[in-house]
């Protein structure tokens, strides 16, 4: 399998990370390398394995339901880049 | 008392309960190693005024015996673990100025038994590397250099800077994580000792994640002893990790110097890869004989998935990072790139946030999840991995008890040598340590002698699940038996 | 989730609800995907608290903000909601189920996932049964209920150039309970999410409380001609109440019909219902084709529980409007339409028992339907807020019952009831309301009415029909204490009809 450059400016925009065109082609190349180096996965028998869902075998484990936590809107907000009111702002968003 | 910075962890331990040393004395030698050291560029961030704090809580609690297991011990902190009020970067511009409110479970752990914190370790951007190259803080350079050579070598990676401060002696013992190799390597390259416990052994929580279900936390230490008193304080139970383990943590020092008479050792057919050089299966042969000579049992052992390894993790680990590093997206804490509408605002954070390599992960692990191409990727590496971990569990079934491999297929090698070639030609690096990611198993690395150009190589145990402890009696035999190797002379001071 | 696959469609046409074109009459298809909001008191994967109004960020966790290194750990109760409507939907609980991440960006989504169910859903196929009319019964088949987090919410009106984002929501735990295709009408879907309203308020499982939008649905509609195979749909996003759900499948509907009418041809497409203008419209921020990338979440393990769990919630869960509706048809003797009006709320079917307890249940079902329920209605009260209790309305139903009292005198004491308060038996006996059953006493009037009005009885005679006019005599006379049914029978008696 290879991807083309359409592909690429696909992918890009679904991580929604900016690529320039010059940055096409090259990024085209890795991605191929990439899949041909996974390429021989293809021929493994994998028939009727299981995917891996936990790596440790063991049950999700559940958590009573109580409120011990939030009411901290000063230090949720304190990273953000752009914030008003504990409000975190951005670009406006149309729907 | 000529360097406090040559102690081992154990040593200062005791010599600090003893009140032979003050955490303060210790605490200051190495704060002026690490300022000594800054050509190596280990550190991102120094806490200086922080750690003398801490060690003089160290020494009121040494002083009124309620002092924990590492009271006054000073270590660094990979830069991957959250710590609050101390700017946290996973080595990445796009948290630069990140400041957590918060503390990751396993440093509250070892700031709870009284460790002291130095600063925070550079390392691959996002753990995303073997070398410390990708690092938007530059790469860190090894203590190590080739004999008679000046040229600037690599760490190995991702905790690069962890095991360069270590083996420098600018730190007693560092933390580290393991998502593709990334303790054990760099231990290997440094003549450090690097342990990779079970998944689950040790909390994620408030580690900022590459991939969740490969990611764990452990320690780098100069021996194998301090790797296990680190690894008591780091491990445990975590209510707020889902994947966290309930079981008991063992004193793990106690299996120092255990007898491995009788214990059976695996030697995987499958590792003895195309091109591997002459002096690594030396050093695999010298191995298995040093285990031989203190009353172990070796088999061949078949894993016949091995070679799949690699490359289903280039699918898993891309796939899963993909999704965890989508948070980073300028809008709640981190660089944000002004753009005219939110798309352009994220496609141009993003694009200038991340580096090179971790753009190139993120891109493969969008594409192998997209619409058409799940099963035939990520859902058959998952597959795959089933089958990886099944070849383990025979072995084990069998009565294997641990698995002796190479670390690394090679040294260390200079800093710029590998970064133009095909990125796969550096993805190689792990071909040894994914495989115990994919299946989740614990797996140390220690020094195990000099290569000829007289770099450190190391070897790596592969455990039972949650067998630690046989992993650190094994070790310790070819520790003990190893010849002894030394940095060579203070360069970087 | 994809509705409308052909072969799901087991409905057979009813012409009365084809809708007429310009060319002909059509056929709406329509499945919901019904978000309801889970009663916990905190949040799906943190201890955040899910109370509303809160002020900005402030029932947001360090998870709910995805902080950096920041992990997912499930409430236990929010998966026994899960179950317990499952449960309710008489569908299919399943023992093992998984979590995945559906990933998209978006300023309110602050993971750049939505943790949610999409391979392996904890609850499968069900049905509802739902009264569209007193007449009309149809069975509404679900799909799947899966659990999921809510995401946060964005202000737009604060600011020409900014959105302003609250993570209060972020987290909350949703089901999504989807139907297959199997709702034909406006009037059908209202009814549909009525029911399902209704079935959640009994379980405790969502409050339906659509002011706080703890209930919202996704509309999928499609047209087609009679017989034909189903068209191309369209999803109208997050509407918001019950009433909007109806109007947004009936604009959308015609909306459709027009353009193949016109010999378009329908877009596939995410659309939003603007309640002002009574129309739906293309999502503006379209973007590519959405591409989910779903996959098994990593830091969560497969949700397990046996037989035993189950079993344990089924044990506890409530008496459910169906087989308390059927209860009350069989043990009261209700009509269908009378019952199902009681039960769907608890609280009023917990009130006519209460009335109906010791007296004549038809007449307590009359008296809490209709002048109750009236009244309620007209001043904006609920049950809860009822000015007349049930022990008091339950007075005035064995003061009609035992022929104490009148039927317009039991208003004229609901009225006092329901303004002053106090027992209606004292009041009656207070003020003299007590019916006349003293046959003398009637007599005397109703002799007095036959002597005053010799026309009228002959009028009477040769149409009986005129027998009211003179029962309404004798009840004015009698300030409507009189028996109305001892008048009747004396009346007929004296006039010989
Ligand atoms: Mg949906
Ligand atoms: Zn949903």
């Amino acid at each position: 399998m290879s991807v083309d450059q359409a592909t690429v400016r696909k992918i890009a925009h679904l991580a929604r990370i900016a690529v320039s065109e010059a940055e096409i082609p090259h990024l085209q190349n890795e991605l191929n390398s990439m899949l041909h180096f996974v390429e021989a996965l293809a021929s493994v028998d994998v028939e009727g394995v299981e995917p891996m869902t936990s790596v440790m075998p063991m049950a999700l484990r559940i958590r009573a339901d109580v409120v011990n936590d939030g009411e901290m809107a000063a230090l949720v907000t304190r990273n953000a880049p752009q914030s008003e009111d504990h409000f975190f702002l951005v670009p406006k968003v149309v729907e | 008392m000529t360097d406090l910075t040559h102690m081992t962890l154990a040593e200062a331990r005791d010599a600090l309960v003893a009140k032979k040393i003050s955490a303060r004395e210790l605490t200051s030698a190495h704060i002026g190693a690490v300022e000594a050291a800054r050509a190596l560029n280990a550190f991102i961030v120094e806490t200086p005024e922080q750690a003398l704090a801490m060690a003089d809580a160290a020494d009121q609690r040494l002083g009124n015996g309620t002092h924990g297991p590492l009271e006054g011990i000073p270590l660094g902190i990979k830069d991957l673990y959250c710590t609050k009020d101390v700017q946290t970067t996973a080595g990445s511009h796009i948290l630069e100025g990140f400041v957590p409110t918060y503390e990751s479970t396993v440093t509250s752990q070892l700031w709870r038994d009284g460790a002291v914190m130095l600063g925070k370790l550079n390392l691959d951007e996002f753990a995303m590397g073997s070398s410390n190259e990708t690092s938007h803080f530059g790469a860190v350079k090894s203590p190590w250099r080739r004999a008679g050579s000046n040229a600037a070598l690599v760490p190995g990676g991702s905790s690069g800077g962890s095991a360069a401060a270590v083996a420098a002696h600018l730190c007693l013992g560092a933390t580290a994580t393991d998502t593709g190799g990334s303790i054990r390597q760099p231990a290997a390259f440094t003549g450090t000792v690097g342990i990779k416990p079970t998944y689950g052994r040790c909390s994620r929580w408030g580690i900022v994640a590459f991939a969740s279900s490969l990611d764990q936390a452990g320690p780098i230490a100069r021996n194998v002893r301090d790797s296990a008193i680190l690894m008591r304080s780091m491990a445990g139970f975590d209510p707020k990790d889902s994947t966290s383990v309930d079981r008991p943590v063992p004193n793990y020092e106690e299996a120092i110097g255990q007898s491995i008479k009788g214990k059976t050792i695996g030697i995987p057919k499958e590792y003895r890869v195309d091109g591997m050089s002459p002096e690594i299966e030396a050093l695999w042969q010298q191995g298995i004989a040093w285990l031989r000579d203190a009353g172990a049992k070796i088999v061949d052992i078949s894993l016949p998935n091995t070679r799949h390894a690699l490359p289903a993790y280039y699918i898993v680990a891309p796939a899963e990072a993909s999704s965890n590093l989508a948070r980073y997206d300028g809008v709640r804490y981190g660089l944000r790139e002004q753009g005219r509408d939110i798309v352009e605002m994220y496609e141009k954070t993003r694009a200038a946030g991340f580096g090179k390599e971790v753009r190139r992960r993120i891109m493969i692990g969008t594409y192998v999840l997209s619409a058409g191409y799940y099963d035939a990727y990520y859902l058959r590496a998952q597959k795959i991995r089933t089958l990886i971990k099944r070849d383990f569990e025979n072995a084990y079934a069998a009565g294997v008890d641990a698995i002796l491999t190479p670390a690394t297929p090679s040294a260390a090698f200079g800093i710029g040598e590998k970064v133009s070639a095909d990125p796969i030609e550096m993805y190689l690096n792990d071909v040894f340590t994914v495989t115990v990611n994919m299946a989740g198993l614990p797996g140390i690395a220690v020094p195990a002698g000099l290569s000829s150009e007289g770099l450190p190589l190391g070897l790596q145990l592969i455990g039972r699940p949650f067998d630690e402890e046989g992993l650190f009696s094994m070790a310790s035999v070819i520790e003990q038996s190893a010849p002894k190797t030394s940095l060579p002379q203070n360069w970087w001071a | 989730m994809t509705l409308h696959d052909t072969s799901l469609d087991i409905r057979a046409m009813d012409p009365k609800k084809l809708i007429a074109g310009a060319t002909g009459n059509w056929e709406i298809i329509c499945g919901l995907e019904v978000h309801a909001q889970v009663t916990s008191k905190s949040k799906l994967f943190s201890g955040a608290s899910t109370a509303f109004g809160a002020e900005p960020n402030s029932h947001v966790s360090l998870v709910d903000a995805a902080m950096p290194g920041m992990l997912p750990v499930i409430n236990g109760e929010c998966v026994a909601q899960a179950v317990r409507t499952g449960l309710g939907l008489n569908a299919q609980i399943n023992h093992r189920s998984t979590f995945d991440r559906k990933n998209y960006f978006y300023p309110d989504l602050p993971q750049g996932y939505q943790i949610s169910q999409f391979k392996s859903p904890i609850v499968g196929e069900g049905e509802v049964i739902v009264d569209v009319t007193a007449a009309e019964q149809i069975i509404v088949r679900i799909e799947r209920l899966h659990l999921e987090q809510d995401a946060g919410k964005s202000l737009h009106d604060q600011s020409p150039n900014l959105s302003f984002v609250d993570l209060n929501r972020s987290g909350v735990a949703l089901m999504e309970i989807v139907s297959k295709p199997d709702i034909r009408s406006a009037e059908e879907a209202r009814a549909y999410v009525t029911k399902l309203r209704t079935i959640m308020r009994y379980l405790g499982t969502c409050d339906g409380n659509m002011e706080e939008g703890s209930l919202r649905a996704d509309v999928n509609v499609s047209v087609r001609r009679p017989g034909e195979p189903l068209g191309t749909r369209c999803e109208i996003k997050n509407v918001n109440s019950i009433r909007f759900i109806g109007q947004a499948i009936e604009v959308e509907a015609r909306r459709q019909i027009e353009i193949l009418e016109d010999g378009g041809k329908i877009d596939q497409e995410t659309r939003l219902f603007d309640p002002g203008r009574g129309e739906t419209r293309a999502m503006r921020s379209k973007e590519e084709a959405h591409d989910y990338r779903y996959f098994p979440d990593p830091d969560l393990l497969p949700l397990e529980f046996d037989d035993a769990f189950v079993e344990g919630l089924r044990a506890g869960l409530p008496e459910l409007p169906d087989m308390k509706k059927a209860r009350f048809m069989r043990d009261y003797g209700l009509a269908s339409y009378d019952a199902g009006v009681l039960v769907a709320e608890r609280e009023s079917a917990d009130y006519f028992e209460a009335v109906a307890d010791g007296h004549d249940a038809k007449t307590a079902a009359n008296w809490v339907i209709n002048e109750l329920f009236g009244r309620l209605n007209k001043e904006g009260k609920t049950i809860a807020t009822s000015p007349v209790k049930a022990e008091q309305l339950g007075a005035i139903v064995e003061m009609i019952s035992s022929s104490e009292i009148s039927g317009k005198i039991a208003k004229d004491l609901f009225e006092i009831v329901w303004t002053e308060g106090g027992d209606p038996r004292q009041i009656v006996a207070d003020r003299g309301m007590t019916q006349v059953t003293d046959s003398g006493a009637i007599e005397a009037a109703v002799n007095a009415i036959i002597e005053a009005n010799p026309d009228k009885v002959a009028q009477a005679i040769a149409k009986p029909t005129m027998l009211g006019w003179f029962v309404g005599q004798v009840m004015k006379q009698t300030g409507g204490k009189a028996n109305p049914q001892a008048v009747n029978d004396l009346l007929k008696a004296k006039l010989g009809i």
